[in-house]
């Protein structure tokens, strides 16, 4: 079992989101770094979606009460297991009575603590991941609480002797934009045409502050106003992760994994699928730019992205195999 | 360039929601028949190997790909078709009575919603509750029924900044809409009222207590202004 010893708020459960439900009004939920917790769950030779911890407020610390294979990835949060310090995207074993401390990170601002075969709790309506807003799925529907103990679907381990590491997915994808912003890909959407000339070159050229209410509904940005050329009222259709709504503010909100299924503001662009963890380890402070891309562009980015977790989980099974050969 | 949205014009609007799905607009009027014909295509689509979810929105409605088509405009072009084919779905759904307290704190924008409308707050009440409302669409958040039949005199532009919070029950309004949340969550929506009720149950199967083509009719119990 994993004993949670912080009362650091946010933290979650958290698998590939709950799919089929958009029907009845369910959020996809999910990892908001889906990236993150597919390595990790590569590292530990799980499925690519199994549930792990996604820890948004740092520190964060748990103690385990029997031996178990974890993964630490996301933020880079300075991880120690009792006084030895863990690199990021690390799997290890660890033994009862063993305590983890993760810290505020240097940089990214989730961090994922994935376990072998995954956090064992119920799967609700396909998916493990916690329903924030409706209170159900992962752990009773909530938020992570000090005291409250999670088991593992897998004690075994499969990891070699000394742990085993993936390079960060940011070295292994394409570099965006050039200092310290964080660039995203963004597809016009269909209301893009109906704003002004200048809200098009503020969307592409503007610095877009991340706000501090933000969060896994949405990110509210600051930055130049986005304005329609006429005001109009949309009938309400679906909206999904990565949209980003302007209301008549003219302040864009990004929609995110537990962002409300429809709206009706207009949308100006939607992130494409492939840069949603870019924007998952932006934090509250930091600014965003957006790069213009196509549908193809798009397309391209997501299998660049699903080729790259597949020769992440390539290389994981080839250590994981290999070790066994040497403990043999 | 513009091949993310087809030209609006007189046909339907489809765009693109990024590689993860799409939303197809109706053309025409807000009304029953549209929206029977938006139902009959969620139903179609069901089969199709590109889709994971089809989901009725209001007189439009929002593809979620299982895989994204490599060829979208050939894609466009069968949605089209399927829309010109005339497909349409009757439902023949209940109607439940929910009882609502109009203005007060569960209503705190029921005078906002007069002034707006030139109307007083006994008209707005009386007007808003004198409809039985079609339920055309279930979404926002779980539960979440979106109804038709909103009175054209209470039609308001949406809020210009959204709340970050409104409490379950809540019976708002905004453009041609009308609704009652079924959890607290953020809303761009004008508050008018309150109800007691549990829309959404994920033991339950199906979870959501009503679905498209079910009805709600609002019985005032009490006006607070």
């Amino acid at each position: 079992m994993i004993e949670v010893l912080s009362n650091s708020a946010l933290a979650t459960i958290q698998d590939g989101g709950r799919h089929g439900y958009y029907r009845d009004g369910v959020s996809r939920s999910g990892a908001m770094d889906g990236v993150a917790v597919a390595v990790g769950n590569a590292l530990l030779g799980n499925d690519r979606d199994a549930a792990g911890i996604e820890i948004p407020m740092l520190p964060f610390s748990v103690r385990f009460d029997t031996g178990l294979d974890i993964a630490l990835t996301g933020a880079d949060c300075a991880a120690h297991l009792d006084d030895v310090a863990l690199q990021p995207d690390w799997a290890i074993r660890v033994h009862a009575s063993q305590v983890l401390k993760l810290s505020a990170p240097k940089s990214g601002c989730r961090a994922y603590l994935c376990v072998g075969g995954g956090v064992d709790v119920p799967t609700v309506l396909g998916s493990r991941s916690t329903q924030l807003r409706e209170g159900f799925g992962g752990h009773e529907g909530r938020m992570l609480q000090k005291g409250d103990r999670l088991a593992a679907r897998r004690t075994e381990s499969v990891l070699p002797e000394g742990g085993m590491g993936a390079m960060p997915v940011a070295a292994l994808m394409p570099e965006l934009g050039q200092g310290a912003n964080v660039t995203v890909r963004v597809l016009p959407a269909a209301e893009y045409e109906l704003f002004r000339p200048e809200a098009h070159d503020a969307l592409w050229s503007g610095d877009w502050a991340v706000t501090p209410q933000s969060n896994r509904a949405g990110y509210r940005l600051a930055g130049p106003e986005l304005q329609l050329i006429t005001p109009i009222e949309l009938r309400s259709h679906g909206v999904v992760p990565g949209v980003i709504q302007v209301p008549p503010g003219g302040q864009p909100i990004i929609q995110l994994a537990d962002a409300a299924t429809m709206g009706g503001y207009p949308k100006i662009g939607t992130v494409i699928e492939a840069d949603l963890w870019r924007l998952a380890q932006a934090r509250p402070g930091e600014k965003l730019n957006f790069q213009q891309v196509s549908y193809e562009d798009a397309l391209a980015a997501r299998h660049e992205l699903d080729r790259c977790l597949a020769s992440i989980e390539a290389m994981a099974m080839r250590v994981r195999a290999a070790a066994k050969g040497w403990s043999r | 360039m513009n091949d993310h949205v087809s030209l609006r014009g007189e046909g339907p609007q489809i765009s693109l929601l990024g590689t993860t799905g799409l939303v197809f607009e109706a053309p025409g009027a807000f009304d029953l028949g549209n929206q029977q014909r938006i139902w009959g295509m969620a139903d179609a689509l069901g089969s199709w190997a590109e889709v994971r979810e089809a989901v009725p929105g209001m007189t439009n409605l929002t593809i979620l790909f299982e895989q994204p088509p490599h060829d979208f405009r050939a894609f466009r072009d069968r949605l089209t078709s399927l829309w010109a084919s005339g497909i349409s779905k009757t439902v023949a759904g209940r109607t439940i009575d929910l009882p609502i307290v109009y203005g007060g704190t569960g209503g705190p924008h029921l005078l906002e919603v007069a002034e707006l409308t030139g109307l007083s707050v006994d008209e707005v009440v009386s007007i808003h509750s004198a409809p039985v409302y079609t339920v055309y669409a279930v979404g926002s958040h779980a539960g979440y029924c979106y109804l038709g039949g909103l009175d054209p005199r209470l039609f308001v532009p949406r809020r210009a900044v959204p709340l970050l919070s409104i409490p379950a029950g809540s019976l708002s309004i905004a453009g041609a809409q009308t609704g009652v949340s079924a959890s607290a969550g953020p809303s761009g929506w004008h508050t008018i009222g309150s109800a007691e009720v549990t829309f959404f149950d994920p033991a339950r199967n199906p979870p959501s207590l009503l679905g498209p083509g079910d009805s709600i009719r609002f019985l005032p119990e009490k006006v607070v202004s």
